[in-house]
């Protein structure tokens, strides 16, 4: 497994290089404000954590980062040039790959299928030219027995598997094509304990290989385990931006829960 | 890491071999989509065979796969975007604007044939175009938008026919330059042994076989699927969910303007209401063929199937000597048949399996 990550990784990588820089990045849907004043740097070789309640705005910042949902405020800066994704291919042709919480996979399609959706391999670059099936299925296989899934057939439909398998299919699909940045939006939410033990393996396998990884979070257990860099989201706007040297668990533990509001609110329950 | 696998290696070890199901070969052909719709067209066919004597000659046959192909060439294309998660209902009266823009342009202008096929050609492709950008540009139902056209171009045929031939049906063209290459390539028939078939015969099993191709065998056909299936996964994954849709209205258009050749070369003439109430039967076509109305599901040979259906009950009625006007309802059933199957198909893949 972790050989596929240095495999695919993009060997230019240069240890602690800024990937993609968020300047005061903003974003408004209509009158509703998601998010305000970001400022994020994902370096390679960093795990950097972004930490949240429901409805903080994580899920909007990484959709900003990986094309699905243009900012309209401040700028993003991918390899020091700036750019304004269209669409999430031209993130994924930055070598940014993205594991959503939500989206995915698609259940009727086979499992080969959706592990090589978007990125297929053709015997050829001209259009309606066959795909390599053979291969991909073998590939598909391989990547997914490495990450402790063996499922009873490559060809069965994805909808048949398990919500922690069908995740860990999204993550083995992000690690295989994601060859410069990897964002991961909750990836142990479905999971067990097992299952998220191996997704942190492969996050910190992912950072040792030099990727600038995000990892998206409620529970600052596991972003303090892997974590290089911390930023906690509240209301759409950072309300902690710390080092992995500046902070410690229970900071992180504490503001997660509520910070001064718990504190507040222990005095006022207080038996 | 490599001391985990290792470890669940190990621990998987003795079940790891037995934990790969072999599919037998009832198992994967019950998982295809057609099955439903091929059991359905043998056990009919077994049926006329016995109560419709006429149909059990080669003529017949070729009658039958004559009249399949008449819905059948469209269905592809209406099967694949119904794949693809959406509706073309303009796709019947789409037939007759080809036929009738071709004739009309051509023999007004009295210009070589080839010249309105092709401005006709283009014009379809136009209409498919925007049928599919307003359904992804504006994110309302393509069954509204298209039933939205589907009245437009209705209108226009009667209307514009009306207006530039003081009738509502196109002049006879067999006269004028360039009829003999399109018939021949649209409408001739040809001789098997002691029974004539017509060349859109032929042409329906190539678009069959290409469309087959493209949905199983291409990154065209699984971004198909994957539009169909999940929307907003297939986007995010960066599968160009705009492009896949129009190119597939444009497809629709494409065989609805093939048909629309057919029809004008075979009977010299055009008839201005053509066509109306064919998207229906393209739509049961491709669902009575296992295609899921909610999209991501079906293949091509499923609505070849349909098709045959169609064709052989529509005729079949006529040989066993019954009342033609119960033909519709025989349709309905199959549909409503055909939709119980696809209904159960969904439950069962996607649900997990227990063990």
């Amino acid at each position: 497994m972790t050989d596929t990550i240095t495999e695919h990784a993009d060997q230019t990588l240069k240890q602690g290089e800024a990937l993609v820089e968020l300047q005061d990045v903003g974003k408004r849907y209509g009158a509703i404000r998601a998010l305000k004043g970001i400022n994020l740097t994902v370096r390679a070789g960093e795990v950097t954590c972004v930490l949240g309640d429901n409805g903080a705005g994580k899920s909007t910042l990484i959709k900003i980062i990986s094309g699905l949902h243009p900012h309209n405020e401040g700028s993003l800066k991918v390899d020091g040039a700036e750019v304004n994704f269209g669409s999430p291919r031209a993130a994924l042709d930055h070598g940014i790959a993205t594991v959503y919480q939500d989206l995915a996979v698609v259940g009727l399609m086979e499992v080969w299928r959706n592990f090589f959706l978007g990125s297929e391999l053709t015997s050829s670059g001209i259009p309606f030219s066959g795909l390599k099936v053979k291969e991909m299925k073998h590939v598909a296989d391989e990547e997914l027995r490495k990450m402790g899934i063996v499922v009873k057939n490559i060809d069965q439909p994805i909808g048949e598997l398990s919500g922690g398998q069908r995740q860990c299919v999204a993550i083995a699909r992000a690690v295989y094509f994601g060859a410069r940045v990897l964002i991961l939006d909750e990836p142990t939410a479905a999971l067990g304990v097992k299952q998220s033990g191996v997704v942190l393996k492969y996050t910190a396998a992912a950072r040792d290989a030099g990727l600038g990884v995000v990892f998206i979070t409620h529970n600052p257990h596991h972003a303090y385990l892997v974590g290089d860099h911390f930023v906690i989201l509240k209301l759409g706007q950072a309300v902690l931006d710390k080092k992995r040297s500046e902070v410690t668990l229970d900071e992180l533990t504490r503001q997660m829960a509520g910070g001064d509001e718990l504190t507040e609110l222990s005095h006022e329950l207080k038996r | 890491m490599s001391q985990t696998q290792e470890k669940k290696h190990v621990q998987d070890a003795p079940s790891e071999k037995s934990n790969r199901v072999q599919i037998g070969l009832l198992g994967r052909a019950l998982a295809r989509p057609e099955i439903g719709a091929l059991v359905a067209a043998i056990v009919i066919g077994i049926f006329f065979l016995v109560v419709a004597p006429p149909f059990r000659s080669a003529e017949s046959l070729s009658t039958v796969l004559y009249q399949s192909a008449t819905i059948g060439i469209v269905a592809v294309a209406v099967g694949m975007l119904m794949i693809g998660g959406e509706f073309d209902l303009s796709a019947g009266v789409m037939v007759a604007t080809a036929g009738l823009f071709n004739a009309m342009f051509a023999y007004q202008n009295n210009l070589n044939l080839w010249v309105g096929a092709m401005l006709s050609l283009v014009f379809a492709l136009a209409i498919g175009f925007l049928n599919g950008y307003l359904v992804m540009k504006t994110g309302i139902a393509s069954f509204l938008i298209t039933l939205g056209t589907f009245f437009i171009l209705q209108g226009a045929n009667l209307g514009v026919t009306k207006l530039v031939t003081g009738s509502v049906s196109t002049p006879n063209i067999n006269q004028m330059n360039g009829y003999t290459s399109l018939e021949k390539i649209f409408a001739s028939t040809f001789q098997v042994g002691s029974v004539r078939v017509s060349i859109i015969v032929v042409w329906w099993f190539v678009f069959v076989a290409i469309a087959s191709w493209v949905l199983l065998r291409t990154k065209v056909g699984n971004w198909i699927y994957a539009v169909g299936g999940n929307q907003a996964s297939a986007r995010a994954v960066g599968v160009p969910v705009v492009r896949v849709k129009i190119g597939l209205f444009m497809s629709v258009s494409f065989l609805a303007w093939f048909m629309g050749m057919h029809t004008l070369y075979r009977f010299n003439t055009i008839q201005a209401g053509n066509g109306v109430g064919n998207e229906f039967l393209y739509i049961i076509a491709a669902v009575v063929g296992g295609t899921l109305l909610t999209g991501g599901y079906g293949n091509a040979i499923g609505a070849a199937i349909g098709s045959f259906i169609f064709g052989m009950t529509s005729l079949c009625i006529v040989y066993a000597g019954w009342d033609p006007n119960w033909f519709r309802a025989f349709l309905g059933v199959m549909l409503l048949l055909a939709v119980l199957v696809n209904l159960y198909v969904k439950k069962l893949s996607t649900t997990r399996k227990v063990g």
